[in-house]
Formats: C-alpha cells, sequence, structure tokens
C-alpha cells in the first residue's frame, strides 16, 4: 500500500492563494487507508481551507470530491466535468494520482496535497511501516521473507554491518536491524546456512536509477487496442 | 474535567488567534454535542431542576458521542460558532462500550486541526457526566460559556461581521 501524509495547512494554503474556485480531490484507496487522502479527509481538508478564507477575508469556493482510484483513467473520467469547471485540483492522492490527473485534465492546474512517502504495511492502527523498497528485482526469498534493501539503513546485501547493536540499527535505537531479523528468521526457519552464500553486487537498473519503469502485459494492451480500432471504425462493442 | 485559566486562555488566544478586543456584552454561541444517554439526560434534569445556565448553549442531541463526526464540529466552526463542547458518558459507561472514548480522541485530533487553521484549540473541550448529574451540565455550561467569554468571538465570526459590515456600507 502507498502511504502518503497530508502536507502541512500553511504550506497547501501558500499553494492555492491565488485560485478562486478550488476542489479538493481525495482517492478512495491506499491513501484512504492511512487517513490522509480518501472522502473524509478531503472533507476536512476543504472545510478547514474554507476557515482559513474566511479569516483571511477572501472570497473561496471550496469543495471536496473523491473517485474510488486516482490511479486509473476511468475512475478519473468520470468526474472529469466537475473536474475541469475548477480553478485548481488539489488532489490528495499518491504523486501516481496527482500524475495521473495532470495527465487527464489538461486545462485545470492539480497541485498535490499529499507528501507520498513509501510502500509501506500497517502492523497495526495508525502505525505504517516501509517495507519495500519497489527495486524491481526481489531478493525475499534469499532472506526469510525481510527486505534488506527496504528495511537496513544500507540496503546491503550481505549483513549485518558493524552498526547493528543489540538487534537494533545504528541509525537509531527504534529501527530494527533487518540483518538481525533476518539471522533470526533463517534460524527459526533451519535455512541459516543459505546467508554464507555470498551475493554480487545488485543490478540496480531495475529500480529508478534506469529511468521511469513500464510493465506492460502484452496480450490485454494489444487486446484493448484492438477493442479501440474497432470502436473507431463505428462498430459497437 | 478540565479547566483552563484566564491567563492561560489569554496566553494561547494571543499567540493562536489575531489579537481581539473583548466586548463586555459579548454572549458566546456554543453547541454542545450531547450524549442521548447520559449529557442530554443531565441537561434534560438540569432543566427540571430549574438550574440556571447561559442561554447561548445550543443543544443538539446525538445518539452516542461516539457518533460525532469531524465535520460536525468543523462546520460549526465554519459557521462562525464561538465554542463547541461535546459531552458524552462517564469512561466506561458508555452505551456503547466505548464511544465516549473515541469521541475523546476525536475531539483530540480536532483541537490540533483548530490550531492549524489559526483557531485557538481552546474553543473545544470533551467533557464526561452521567445522566443523573443535573448540576454538573449546568456547571460546565456556566464554566465554558466563562472560557468563551475570555477568548471574545471566534476570528471567522469576527470576519463574517466584519464583510457583512463592509457590505452594509457598500449598499448606502
Amino acid at each position: 500500500m502507498i502511504i502518503g501524509e497530508q502536507k502541512p495547512i500553511a504550506e497547501i494554503w501558500e499553494m492555492i492563494k491565488g485560485y478562486r474556485r478550488i476542489i479538493v480531490f481525495g482517492c478512495n484507496s491506499c491513501v484512504a487507508v492511512c487517513h490522509a487522502g480518501g472522502i473524509k479527509q478531503a472533507e476536512i481538508l476543504a472545510s478547514l481551507l474554507r476557515m482559513m478564507a474566511a479569516q483571511e477575508g477572501i472570497e473561496k469556493n471550496v469543495e471536496f470530491l473523491a473517485c474510488e482510484r486516482q490511479c486509473e483513467p476511468e475512475f478519473i473520467m468520470s468526474q472529469a466535468e466537475t473536474l475541469k469547471k475548477q480553478d485548481l485540483v488539489l488532489s490528495i492522492a499518491c504523486g501516481v494520482g496527482v500524475n495521473l490527473v495532470s495527465a487527464l485534465i489538461l486545462d485545470t492546474p492539480i497541485f498535490p496535497g499529499l507528501n507520498t512517502e513509501f510502500y509501506g504495511a500497517v502492523p497495526r492502527a495508525g502505525v505504517f511501516e516501509e517495507v519495500c523498497a519497489g527495486c524491481g528485482n526481489c531478493i525475499l526469498h534469499l532472506t526469510g521473507g525481510i527486505c534488506p534493501i527496504a528495511r537496513c539503513a544500507k540496503s546491503i546485501l550481505n549483513g549485518p554491518c558493524g552498526g547493528t547493536n543489540k538487534g537494533k540499527c545504528e541509525i537509531s535505537p527504534d529501527v530494527d536491524c533487518a540483518w538481525y531479523l533476518i539471522v533470526e528468521r533463517m534460524k527459526h526457519l533451519g535455512t541459516f546456512e543459505r546467508l554464507f552464500e555470498i551475493q554480487p553486487p545488485k543490478n540496480w537498473a531495475t529500480s529508478t536509477h534506469g529511468g521511469p519503469r513500464r510493465v506492460v502485459i502484452e496480450y490485454i494492451a494489444k487486446l484493448e487496442e484492438t477493442e479501440e480500432k474497432k470502436g473507431q471504425g463505428g462498430r459497437s462493442r | 474535567m478540565s479547566t483552563v485559566s484566564k491567563t492561560t486562555n489569554e496566553e494561547v488566544a494571543s499567540v493562536v488567534e489575531k489579537p481581539h478586543d473583548t466586548r463586555a456584552s459579548f454572549n458566546p454561541n456554543i453547541i454542545a454535542f450531547a450524549c442521548h444517554y447520559c449529557a442530554f439526560a443531565a441537561a434534560d434534569l438540569a432543566g427540571v431542576m430549574r438550574l440556571t445556565y447561559p442561554t447561548g448553549v445550543k443543544v443538539i442531541r446525538i445518539p452516542c458521542t461516539g457518533k460525532l463526526d469531524h465535520s460536525y464540529v468543523l462546520r460549526a466552526f465554519e459557521q462562525g460558532v464561538d465554542g463547541v463542547f461535546v459531552a458524552g458518558c462517564l469512561v466506561g459507561q458508555c452505551h456503547f462500550l466505548e464511544g465516549n472514548v473515541n469521541a475523546g480522541k476525536r475531539v483530540g485530533h480536532l483541537k490540533k486541526l483548530l490550531e492549524s487553521v489559526r483557531i485557538d484549540p481552546a474553543r473545544l473541550e470533551m467533557y464526561n457526566l452521567s445522566g443523573s448529574q443535573g448540576p454538573r451540565w449546568a456547571e460546565i455550561c456556566i464554566e465554558f460559556t466563562e472560557r468563551i467569554r475570555m477568548l471574545g468571538p471566534s476570528p471567522i465570526r469576527i470576519a463574517k461581521e466584519e464583510k457583512n459590515r463592509g457590505k452594509r456600507c457598500d449598499n448606502l
């Protein structure tokens, strides 16, 4: 799940100051689960911005709206008419949503109301932890299901480093040493010996170091293309 | 019961809100969200006992304080209400087990939200009382009204009044 955190109100206010007709556009998927960008948060943020405007004596029309997923065009396009009528869309989806709305709603500026943080798990209500870095080359089978790329501060593949201290990382006593967890887990599974195999340097080209990534499932993409052509030929789908 | 001294209120208000003149004749407009099972019954009892409390307190009955939504409180402040308090059952006595505890957490979160838009968080409070505490209801109303009187009108109310005054002048 993508974890996001709402930007401070003062920062949002600075961004939207010059616009009159604004809509706070929420996303009811990941960011709704982390209490940052769902319809509920959109309603709250719109109300807070209206209060700021009232105090500043500025005329502003701030409404709110949400769709199921801002990372898919069909959900955005179902709200397109409303979005196009605004001076500004303040999207409180993750960065993916902001990018896609910008690509689809061309004549209206789309601003982010959230800081997109990481891919996270929810170990307990209200707590979100980074457990995957999305590096594009998964090695969890070698590390007992614990990712050293995301959870080790140095992302080392043959750990632990000298900074491990009673199961905690040297960066903070609140952070678990990922390699301590890996060793303990591998011992528990009876596969500890596997850790003696030295891992070669990782190919980071599959991560963001190789530029923006793209996955295409050919048979689905081709099917869509054919359907579109049929549609253009005047045949009903 | 939480109380905020006059000095603290004034100090907080001077930091969070824009300074303003507190009018002696100022009658605070207060919304009280009261739980059907306790605070509302206490308010009823206060009436039966013929206890007097400030007329500026308008009571809204909710089935449980757990029903309190962020938007109820925010909308009230948006409309220019000077203060809001939420009154639920005593801790451990909620008819729905923990609605009052959840409301307490929500009020805590709302206080932070209000502060972020320069509204003094002391304008919002959570109280716990039982249905038999009619005198306590009257006491809460008096105490909270006094607190809001010290803080003065809500900055949104001031802005709205100024705006209306401006409109009236334009019409002359």
